[in-house]
């Protein structure tokens, strides 16, 4: 009796203490979820996006419709702030105009909508029009929020292109004014054709292509604030350089400061556009420096030995480096001023690396390893900080090795590298931790870096 | 002596510990019934690179054990769970670790075969002349680095001395040094890393009289390793500074 007692005791400080765990980390993310303007479950917003409805009678119009239809639908779900109402409950007509749409049918059960996004899509003579409209289902009276025309060419890949741009309309008006990142493209380095080189793909793991092929491998792709031009490293006979490709060109541009003696790696954009940070050990110790994006200007900005690596600025301000040092041993994620003082030391141990500085210069995305060192088996998995408090979360757990964290221009989410099994692909999740997608498959692909636009 | 002495005690240890464990065995067969995979067997793997040295040069022993409550090498006594420790053995010696735990003992053993010392500038066995790589591959021996760190190794500076001479009798060769890492960690801090290895050997050839127009770093980082198995034995290969021919002056 006496033992059946004590066991219901523990049971129940067991389910207590449960308890406080499973309340902890959801206050614990609060500051995530506010600092990166990602709403809570709750308070997502319930959108529907109505099937197009297809206008004339072109033989390529049902495929053309099913590729938008299905690329606006994972972009609106995608974006980490609705509660998306499934295709199966939306009311049986399709809607191709404001007359001809029934708000009270969204709006009521099953769908439940507080707002749906529909239209028409044609297309004629190589043409691909869409018309779309965004309306609020609870104000039958009111305009629509959206109305716009969209229009390419009648391929595929301009399907995806204008369901893009119609869901980063979408979340535009829906999202506090932040423009979605349906249209954003991210770089990566992938091994798929032999050696390591720069590769390109739409933001959802589209339309994936090689950029440039330079040296023996090139590594760490960081696109301009502008999207003009690609800086990059690249192992060469002499060593490492940072080198540079211009879109506009469709080749490389000389980038005197980057390929003076000594290993150059991991440039960094000011979001200005105006200048880069990157390593150098062109004094015989790697350093971190300076200089305008025309090379002139050039400033050392650390002395200590050791490595000294991986900068980006606060993208906010432009007055500050976040990057990797060993100068005590094993890496650690430092901030300083851009003149080099007002060091400040921000994790407290294990081996931190790739730092990724958030657009609203509130958070730092790092990869971390709490327990590294010989014999322990930590994993390497992505952390998000506030700065100002040095409060952090674990946004990985279990699943792999995670490294080369990077901001998408909305700070709702972020793409990294996740290498299991001696595969190593490219990811992307919510800022939270949640909706993690895998977006490459050949196991070849490393270090993304989302484009700022 | 000294090292005898130590021997003996650890073996006198070991001895002891077998009769401790001796001991504790005798209960068992009571509980036979229980599961034998409660207490798995301890697993041990112990490497020394490189396997084959000349007299006075060093050798790095690497180990790994699980499910061991102790674990210790002979002549060098108990050692934590898995590391890395350099030695250097004066004749061929053959390491033996022994792993005990709950579930028994293990054992692994690594074999280094020492040759006596031979003059600077070895002398092929046959009368087929060396070749400048094979002579230079002899003499200007690469060297390995703790996890994390660009410290040259104490027994090291007397590895790249003997580069120093061998370059200093043969002025026309230039040398590249590569810095190596292994797989942990990222890409970017592993080639400043590398970049460090490489630099912390350059700087002891340039203390023992080379001329730095002669060397040239680059850091391959974890880019070229030499083994790809994720076991220690072959991350302490991965760490590295690697010494090649980067052609001849005149050239």
């Amino acid at each position: 009796m006496m033992q059946v007692f004590r066991s219901l005791r523990n049971s129940a400080l067991f389910v207590a203490s449960f308890c406080v765990l499973l309340v902890l980390p959801a206050h614990a993310q609060d500051w995530v979820h506010i600092g990166s303007n990602i709403p809570t479950d709750t308070q997502r917003i319930r959108l529907a996006a109505a099937d197009m409805k297809p206008v004339g009678n072109d033989p390529q119009t049902p495929v053309l419709k099913a590729t938008f239809d299905t690329t606006l639908f994972h972009d609106l779900s995608n974006a980490g702030i609705f509660d998306m109402v499934a295709k199966s409950m939306a009311p049986p007509v399709t809607p191709g105009s404001p007359q001809e749409i029934n708000l009270a049918q969204w709006s009521a059960a099953p769908a439940s909508a507080a707002f749906v996004a529909y239209g028409a899509l044609s297309s004629t003579g190589g043409r691909l029009v869409v018309y779309g409209w965004l309306q609020d289902d609870r104000n039958a009276g009111s305009p629509p929020i959206l109305t716009k025309q969209y229009s390419g060419d009648a391929t595929d890949d301009q399907a995806r292109t204008l369901a893009h741009q119609f869901a980063d309309d979408i979340i535009a008006a829906l999202g506090g004014g932040v423009r979605g990142i349906a249209e954003t493209k991210i770089y990566f380095v992938s091994a798929r054709g032999g050696s390591k080189q720069i590769w390109e793909m739409d933001y959802d793991g589209e339309n994936q292509h090689q950029v440039v092929r330079a040296g023996i491998l090139s590594l760490s792709p960081r696109i301009s604030p502008d999207s003009s031009r690609l800086a990059f490293a690249s192992l060469g006979r002499e060593g490492w350089s940072i080198r540079m490709y211009s879109f506009d060109l469709g080749r490389l541009v000389a980038f005197p400061p980057g390929t003076v003696g000594g290993s150059n790696l991991s440039p960094a954009w000011s979001s200005d556009g105006n200048h880069i940070a990157f390593s150098s050990s062109r004094s015989g110790d790697p350093d971190i420096w300076t200089c305008d994006t025309n090379g002139g200007n050039l400033k050392k900005l650390t002395a200590f030995r050791g490595p000294d690596v991986s900068p980006v600025w606060n993208p906010r301000t432009n007055a500050q480096i976040a990057w990797v040092s060993g100068r005590t041993g094993l890496p650690q994620i430092y901030i300083m001023d851009t003149d080099g003082g007002n060091v400040e030391r921000m994790t407290d141990g294990g081996y931190a690396i790739s730092p990724s500085w958030s657009p609203n210069g509130q958070f730092l995305a790092f990869s971390w390893n709490r327990k590294y060192g010989p014999g322990a088996p930590g994993g390497q998995d992505i952390y998000v900080m506030d700065i100002a408090s040095l409060r952090w979360l674990q946004l990985t757990h279990d699943s792999g090795s995670n490294d080369f964290p990077s901001w998408s221009p909305d700070g709702r989410h972020l793409v990294f590298e996740r290498s299991s099994n001696g595969h190593t692909s490219i990811w992307t999740m919510l800022a939270d931790g949640t909706q993690q997608q895998q977006l490459t498959q050949t196991g070849k692909d490393f270090m993304p870096n989302w484009s700022w636009k | 002596m000294i090292s005898r002495k130590t021997l003996t005690l650890s073996l006198v240890l070991i001895a002891s510990f077998a009769v401790v464990a001796g001991c504790k065995k005798k209960p068992v067969p009571q509980t036979a019934t229980a599961p034998a995979a409660t207490t798995p067997a301890p697993t041990a793997q112990l490497t020394a690179t490189p396997e084959t040295i000349t007299a006075g040069d060093q050798v790095v022993l690497s180990w790994k054990t699980m499910d061991a409550d102790s674990v210790s090498i002979d002549g060098i006594g108990s050692v934590p769970s898995s590391g890395v420790k350099t030695v250097t053995p004066t004749t061929t010696t053959t390491y033996h670790l022994t792993a005990r735990g709950d579930g028994g003992s293990t054992d692994a053993t690594a074999t280094v075969t020492v040759n006596p010392a031979q003059a600077a500038v070895a002398v092929p066995e046959n009368n087929q002349p060396m070749t400048a790589e094979q002579m230079f591959k002899a003499n200007v021996q690469d060297i390995f680095f703790d996890y994390d760190s660009y410290d040259v190794r104490t027994g090291d500076e007397a590895v790249l001395s003997k580069a120093a001479a061998f370059l200093a009798a043969h002025p026309e060769i230039k040398v590249l040094i590569g810095g190596y890492c292994d797989e942990r960690g990222s890409n970017e801090y592993n080639l400043a890393l590398g970049e460090n290895r490489a630099n912390a050997a350059k700087k002891l050839l340039v203390q023992d009289g080379v001329s730095p127009n002669r060397l040239r770093v680059v850091s391959y980082g974890k880019e070229r390793p030499f083994c790809t198995e994720s076991t220690e034995s072959c991350w302490q290969q991965n760490r590295r500074a690697g010494f090649s021919i980067d052609g001849t002056t005149g050239n």
